[in-house]
């Protein structure tokens, strides 16, 4: 396959950044999208121009730390994370634009990186059930509804890539916040602060400039772990109890 | 007690130290002194952790706060290790190389995490998991580390479920378990196909918990590229901090600390495919073996047998299909070299060879990893490999083409329970796959090959987890001490949590009780050294200016260590490894081309770093496979096996670890000294295992 690839290229976080247009030839259906990437860093050495810098990791779909705008879609046009996507999804001479995520909270780094930061921050502020080592009680003491340990296990699968605040018009976060308020309080290890936990990483949310929510579901669409909308309205419905209550 | 096995307290020795007769690594190395004190308790084999435990010193809450540690890696090992040693009141700083320690390596273990927990009542125990864990790794690992990893499995369960761990459960609520890797109890707790992902996040949690209560400190983007050892007045050296690079500004940092832990993952990134993360490296831990930290057992690398095959020269990392799926699914190549490009589903039942269900009529497909790759790849080797022909670089310089796959079919299985409930079962694994492949599994039998995924080999500890420097403890992947010559499946998360929940916190205070250590600053030559040395090192990879990629190095690297130093091994080929190493690394040193900054953010220039470390680790891998002339668990060496093929070992000669200390590049004369441990069993009986 022949691409032509338009990627925004910017040195710094301070420095002015630009689309700039390359040609790439060789590029087999069976590589990952990333790995068409690779190759076309390794023209760019041969040329002494500098590589295009882009964050990956596992490249196996699990670790949440490659990005990209590709087309304007967060992870490009199938349901998946970049790395997982091939290039057997684009065609012979297309013509594919690679951006950064878009979103004020997530300042840029370089070329195709930014800063997620943001999302630890958030879970520092409550995301969590707080159990020291060795405290723990006997496993099976407390049994889990089945379906409400698989509801938890399937919103816990987020990976926090971000790419629900990049596809979302409001910039919001809710997606990756619904997710871990319904994970941790489907169990009953979470009931104990439940509630505190709601309002304390929806004050981080916001004060970290993360757009609300006006339920348009780009999110949900663009999300690669396919985490339903239904953990905004469980993120609501939980703040809303957790304010009548007086949290 | 399976094999007629009787359980063994742990009171008298039952093998003699081994004497060693055979070396093909002569001249490649210097003989030094025995390690004759691995800190190992002795006793009763079920006291002597908790005596252990006893006798370690605690540290008063009080002093806990003047007290810093510095921990490299936040997988479950690191991250756990933050968590844990936080809540008690130290003050830790971690680093981690990705942007959030949620994303360290952990992540991607699929399958599950063992403990004897006996659950389903089926006769497990903690002296069974020690048991199996010892045979599987074939009775190269240090029997008091494995049975306190056996003990201390349970609390894993419990401390996980505390913290929310979405565990898969049954319909009454309960945990659920399933057996795995051939062993015959269910001890396997699991998360779907993503419980390393669950156990992470958990780990991380609890660590931004401690990020939020201020014990810990998190430096994201951090590269530690040297370790600091100074002298204190006491004319001790003592490990006492790192010099990281801030990745983002290029700042080259000094971190100081009281304790430094390296928690820094596994290195099978030295074969550039592996099924580990493009960033895992062995870095942390090699800059520690080159200021003195002993590297024991580099050659034991294991070999997954089912990951998707290569499809050619451009692939960046290989994908592990959890090997849950050899639990319903038969292996088999065409019997007959001609039906290898056909279509998988025309050649009839009779032409299918299902080679190990022939070959091992008792366990079939669920022989262990090492068996079931090795036969996979003499398959290929045959000619019978199936799926595209990739290019194959030859010993004699030639290039041939071969197909380097076998098939996993999942026909019977669909037949027999359903497709949905194969569906259920391994969903995230079959989407998985046909999203790389572009095949789908349930209509055209999977095609799968072997790949590096995890390496038993790491830096030497002692029973207290500290390396031979003190103040220098090592957790996780990164240390050599639990799985032996070969990890059994679901026991790498096993041993990552145990280290950093439990063991570590636990040995460190033991340490930590003599301190605050006397401060020291950026002033302290030992400071300045590393510094030095950090920054000299930076300017030469910017200054080199070559002609070569730095990804060219290390896929070549890579080449070479998978064809000498891989599946199968001998005193030819190793030999000629090292000399291509050698030559590699002193091309690489005079024509690498990293461009762009040292101020900024630059990925060649960090991958440099991390393929330079490479380049000595591959040379060491290759001497240690050298001098253990015998095959264990990962580590087969053709020359050691028995008529039928199967891997010998020669404990009379090789029980021991090889805990080896740098000596300089062997490029400037230099050559690794070898310091053995010898393996002394009180509590379990050698034997030589058998899967016919």
């Amino acid at each position: 396959m022949k691409l032509t690839l338009k990627i925004w290229r910017q040195a710094g976080p301070e420095a002015k950044g630009a689309i700039k247009t390359y040609q790439l030839d060789g590029v087999s259906e069976d590589m990952s999208f990333l790995e068409m990437l690779d190759l076309l860093n390794e023209q760019l050495v041969h040329q002494d121009e500098e590589p295009v810098a882009f964050d990956s990791d596992c490249r196996e779909g699990i670790c949440g730390m490659c990005s990209l705008m590709i087309n304007g879609e967060a992870h490009g046009p199938e349901v998946t994370t970049t790395c997982q996507l091939h290039m057997r999804s684009f065609n012979d001479g297309d013509t594919i634009t690679v951006e950064p995520w878009r979103s004020g909270s997530f300042p840029l780094i370089k070329d195709l990186i930014v800063d997620r930061s943001a999302f630890d921050r958030i879970i520092q502020s409550g995301g969590y059930i707080s159990a020291n080592t060795g405290s723990a009680p006997e496993a099976n003491s407390v049994p889990a509804p089945r379906d409400k340990a698989m509801r938890a296990f399937n919103v816990a699968t987020c990976i926090g890539c971000g790419a629900c605040v990049a596809a979302c018009p409001n910039g919001s976060a809710s997606l990756f916040l619904g997710a871990k308020i319904t994970h941790l309080g489907e169990l009953p290890q979470g009931q104990p602060e439940r509630y505190s936990r709601v309002v304390d990483m929806v004050g981080q949310h916001d004060h970290e400039g993360f757009g609300g929510c006006t339920n348009i579901g780009e999110c949900a669409a663009a999300c690669p772990k396919e985490i339903p909308l239904d953990v905004i309205s469980q993120l609501n419905k939980d703040l809303r109890h957790a304010l009548k209550s007086g949290h | 007690m399976a094999e007629g096995t009787h359980f063994l307290p742990g009171l008298s020795e039952t093998n003699q130290a081994p004497v060693q007769t055979s070396d093909d690594a002569e001249g490649f190395y210097t003989l030094g002194e025995k390690i004759v004190d691995p800190k190992a308790p002795t006793g009763p084999i079920g006291e002597r952790w908790t005596n252990r435990k006893f006798e370690n010193r605690l540290v008063n809450p009080a002093n806990r706060r003047k007290l810093s540690v510095i921990i490299v890696g936040t997988g479950l090992a690191g991250g756990a290790a933050a968590a844990t040693l936080g809540e008690a009141g130290y003050h830790v700083k971690s680093f981690c190389y990705q942007d959030s320690p949620r994303r360290a390596h952990s992540i991607a273990a699929q399958g599950g995490i063992n403990a004897a927990k006996n659950y389903k009542g089926d006769g497990d125990s903690t002296y069974r998991l020690f048991y199996d864990t010892v045979k599987g790794g074939d009775y190269r690992s240090r029997e008091s580390n494995v049975y306190r990893l056996a003990e201390e499995s349970v609390n894993i369960i419990d401390q996980c479920v505390a913290q929310g761990v979405p565990f898969a459960r049954e319909y009454g609520g309960l945990l659920d378990n399933r057996s795995f890797g051939g062993v015959q109890v269910s001890r396997t707790f699991y998360a779907r196909g993503q419980t390393g992902q669950q156990l992470l996040l958990g780990a991380y949690q609890a660590m931004e918990r401690q990020i939020a209560a201020g014990t810990v400190e998190a430096f994201t983007r951090h590269e530690m590229l040297e370790l600091i050892v100074a002298e204190g007045s006491d004319g001790k050296p003592r490990a006492r901090g790192i010099i990281a690079r801030d990745m983002v500004t290029g700042a080259i940092e000094t971190h100081l600390a009281d304790a430094v832990v390296l928690a820094s993952g596994g290195y099978g990134n030295v074969f550039y495919l592996s099924t580990n993360a493009m960033g895992s490296n062995v870095t942390a831990a090699w800059r520690a073996h080159r200021k003195g930290a002993y590297m024991a057992n580099p050659c034991y690398t294991q070999i997954h047998p089912t990951c998707i095959p290569v499809t050619g020269g451009h692939q960046s990392k290989l994908t592990l299909m959890s090997e849950s799926l050899r639990n319903d699914g038969r292996i088999w190549v065409p019997k007959n070299v001609e039906d290898c490009a056909k279509d998988p589903r025309e050649i009839p039942e009779e032409d299918r060879d299902f080679f190990l269900e022939r070959i091992y009529p008792s366990f079939g497909n669920l022989v262990p990893r090492d068996i079931a790759s090795r036969a996979a790849k003499y398959m290929c080797d045959e000619g019978r490999g199936v799926g595209p022909e990739v290019d194959e670089v030859q010993a004699d310089g030639t290039t041939k083409k071969v197909r380097r796959g076998v098939y996993l079919d999942l026909t019977d299985a669909i037949a027999r329970m359903g497709k949905h409930a194969v569906e259920e079962k391994y969903d995230n694994l079959l989407d998985m796959y046909e999203r790389i492949t572009g095949e789908n599994p349930y209509e055209v039998p999977m095609r799968i090959y072997p790949a590096v995924h995890y390496v038993m080999g790491g830096l030497w500890v002692d029973y207290e987890l500290q390396t031979n420097i003190t103040g220098l403890f090592c957790a996780g992947e990164a240390n050599f001490s639990d799985h032996g010559a070969n990890r059994l499946g679901a026991s790498a998360l096993m041993q990552g949590l145990a280290d950093g929940y439990f063991v570590l916190p636990n040995t460190i205070r033991e340490y930590l009780a003599d301190g605050p250590f006397e401060k020291i600053d950026e002033a302290n030559p030992a400071v300045q050294e590393a510094l030095g040395s950090v920054k000299d090192r930076v300017e030469r990879f910017m200054s080199i200016k070559g002609t070569r990629s730095v990804e060219s190095y290390h896929k070549e690297l890579g080449t070479v260590m998978w064809e000498y130093c891989g599946m199968d091994r001998n005193e030819e080929g190793l030999k000629t490894a090292i000399e291509k190493i050698r030559a590699l690394r002193e091309d690489f040193w005079t024509n690498v081309k990293v461009l762009g900054s040292a101020e900024s953010l630059n990925q060649d220039l960090e991958k440099a770093g991390r393929v330079a470390d490479f380049l000595e680790l591959g040379e060491l891998m290759c001497i240690d496979a050298l001098n253990r002339r015998e095959s264990c668990g990962g580590h087969f060496r053709s020359e050691s096996q028995t008529e039928d093929g199967e891997a010998l070992r020669h404990d009379n000669e090789f029980a021991y670890v090889s805990a080896w200390e740098w000596g300089g590049d062997s490029n400037e004369g230099g050559q690794p000294v070898l310091h053995k441990e010898d393996l002394i069993y009180t509590a379990i009986e050698m034997k030589q295992r058998s899967y016919k």
